[in-house]
C-alpha cells in the first residue's frame, strides 16, 4: 500500500499542476494562483517515509518548472527542504489536528515560494517582483493553509476506501455468557 | 560534538534522501541550456493528453451553450455578422487598393518591398502556474509553422513572443512578463522607447512601462503606442496600447510612461502567430 500510496500522491500532483496551469478563475479574481504543491509536501512528509517525499519534490518540482518559465528543476529544492524539515519533527506534530495541518500548510506554501524565488534570483534571472508579490505570497500562503487539511480529508478516504479494512472481534463469547434466572 | 548533534538532526535515510535529491539538482544545473529546454518540452509533452482533454470539454461546453441559445438569438446575431462581414469586404477592397499603391509608390522609390503577414490560428490552453512570470502555451506547434521569437498578437493588439516550440505546442512570453522587451514607438510624436515591465502588479495585469523616452519628449496620455520593428522579431507597426500617463526619470534626463495594453493579457482565449 505504500508504493500505490506514493502512485496516488504523485497522480494528484501532477492533475494539481496541471489545474494550476489552467483553471485561471482565482488568478484573474485576486491576481494570485493558489500553488498546490506545498500541500502536499506537508501531507506526504508527515504520513510517508522520507524517499516518497524526495519524489514528490523531485516529480512535482519538474512537472511545474516544466509547464512555468522557472528554470527546469528550481522548485525541486525548496519543496524537498520543507518536506525534509517537517518529516524530522514530524513525532512532535499533532498530524491528525486540522488546525496544525493548516499551521503547517500555512508555512510550507509562504516559504516554498520564497525559497524558489531566492533561487531564481541567484541563478540570474529576473522574475516580476514588487511590493505586489507581498499580496500574492499572502494569498498562496492562505490557500496552501486552507487546501492541507483537504488533502488529508481526500487522501484518508482513498485510504478508507482501498485498504482491508481491520475487522473487529467482539467481546462476546456464548460459553461466558452469564445466564440469569431461577434455572 | 558536530556528529552527535547531527546523529540527533537527521536519520539515516534523511541524509541518503538530501544527497540524493542535491546530487540530482547539481546534475540539472549542468546541463546545458538547449539539452535542457528540450528536456522540458519533453517533460512538459506529459500534459498533451490533459490539454486534450481541457480542449475538448472547453469545446463541448461552448456546443452546449449553443445548443441552449434561442433560435431569435442566433438569427440577430447572424444578421449582424453579415452585416460586419459586407462591411469588412468593402474595407478589404479599399484596403487592396491601397496596398497595391503603396506597393507602386515604394518600388518607384526604392525602398523595401513590405510582406503581408501570414497569420495561424491558435488557442490559448494553459497559463504559467507560477505567479513570477507572464507567459501561456498555445496549441500550435513546429508542424503549424510556428518557430522561437515569431511575434503572437490578437484583433487588439500584441500579445507576446513565440519562446519555446514543440511539434504540436508552443510556449509564448506575454506582454508584461519581465523578460520581454519590446521595441516600440509613439504613433504621434515618433519618438521610440523600450517596453517593459519593472515591477508585478495583480491588479493592473494590463500595464507596462515605456522606457528610454528622451528627456525633452512630448509624449501625452491617450496617445498610441506600437512597434517600431527595431531588432526584427516584431513587425513595425502592432498596437500595443495607450499611454496613460507620463513621468520624468533620472533628474530629467529621460521620460517613462505608462501603458494601458490594447491586448485584455489576462483573459485571452485565441491568438494569432504571424509565421512569416
Amino acid at each position: 500500500m505504500n508504493y500505490l500510496n506514493t502512485i496516488f500522491i504523485l497522480v494528484v500532483a501532477f492533475l494539481a499542476v496541471f489545474a494550476e496551469a489552467w483553471f485561471d478563475v482565482i488568478r484573474n479574481l485576486i491576481g494570485a494562483q493558489i500553488d498546490l504543491l506545498p500541500a502536499l509536501i506537508v501531507y506526504t512528509s508527515l504520513t510517508n517515509s522520507i524517499f516518497s517525499t524526495a519524489t514528490l519534490a523531485v516529480c512535482g518540482g519538474l512537472w511545474f518548472d516544466s509547464i512555468s518559465c522557472n528554470p527546469l528543476g528550481v522548485s525541486i529544492l525548496p519543496l524537498f527542504l520543507v518536506g525534509l524539515a517537517i518529516s524530522q519533527s514530524r513525532e512532535l506534530l499533532l498530524r491528525e489536528n486540522a488546525f496544525a495541518q493548516c499551521v503547517l500548510g500555512c508555512v510550507a506554501s509562504a516559504i516554498c515560494p520564497l525559497l524558489t524565488m531566492f533561487l531564481i534570483l541567484n541563478i540570474g534571472h529576473n522574475p516580476l517582483l514588487g511590493w505586489e508579490s507581498l499580496w500574492q505570497l499572502f494569498i498562496m500562503t492562505l490557500g496552501g493553509g486552507l487546501l492541507t487539511p483537504i488533502c488529508f480529508l481526500l487522501f484518508d478516504r482513498i485510504h478508507w476506501t482501498l485498504n482491508y479494512q481491520p475487522i473487529v472481534e467482539t467481546s462476546f463469547r456464548a460459553d461466558r455468557q452469564i445466564k440469569r434466572g431461577r434455572n | 560534538m558536530w556528529g552527535r548533534f547531527a546523529g540527533t538532526m537527521f536519520k539515516r535515510s534523511h541524509y541518503i534522501a538530501l544527497f540524493l535529491v542535491v546530487l540530482f539538482v547539481v546534475i540539472l544545473s549542468r546541463i546545458p541550456n538547449q539539452t535542457l529546454g528540450n528536456m522540458k518540452l519533453a517533460i512538459g509533452g506529459m500534459f498533451l493528453p490533459l490539454f486534450g482533454l481541457a480542449a475538448t470539454s472547453h469545446d463541448l461546453v461552448q456546443k452546449a451553450g449553443a445548443t441552449a441559445l434561442p433560435r431569435s438569438v442566433l438569427v440577430e446575431q447572424n444578421d449582424q455578422l453579415r452585416q460586419t462581414n459586407e462591411t469588412m469586404t468593402i474595407h478589404l477592397q479599399q484596403y487592396e487598393g491601397v496596398w497595391r499603391e503603396n506597393e507602386r509608390l515604394r518600388r518607384l522609390v526604392g525602398w523595401q518591398k513590405q510582406n503581408r503577414w501570414s497569420l495561424r490560428l491558435a488557442h490559448v490552453i494553459t497559463r504559467d502556474p507560477a505567479n513570477w512570470w507572464r507567459s501561456a502555451h498555445i496549441d500550435a506547434g513546429s508542424v503549424d509553422g510556428v518557430r522561437p521569437n515569431q511575434a503572437v498578437v490578437c484583433a487588439e493588439g500584441l500579445v507576446g513572443r513565440v519562446q519555446s516550440v514543440s511539434e504540436r505546442r508552443s510556449q509564448v512570453i506575454l506582454l508584461g512578463d519581465p523578460e520581454l522587451k519590446v521595441a516600440a514607438m509613439v504613433d504621434v510624436s515618433r519618438e521610440a522607447g523600450i517596453v517593459q515591465t519593472t515591477s508585478s502588479s495583480p491588479q493592473e495585469n494590463n500595464m507596462v512601462d515605456l522606457d528610454f523616452l528622451p528627456g525633452n519628449s512630448d509624449v501625452r496620455p491617450g496617445q498610441d503606442v506600437k512597434t517600431s520593428g527595431d531588432g526584427g522579431v516584431f513587425p513595425k507597426g502592432i498596437p500595443i496600447g495607450k499611454i496613460v500617463d507620463v513621468r520624468s526619470k533620472d533628474y530629467g534626463l529621460s521620460t517613462e510612461a505608462r501603458v494601458k495594453l490594447s491586448a485584455r493579457i489576462g483573459s485571452l482565449e485565441e491568438v494569432w502567430v504571424i509565421v512569416q
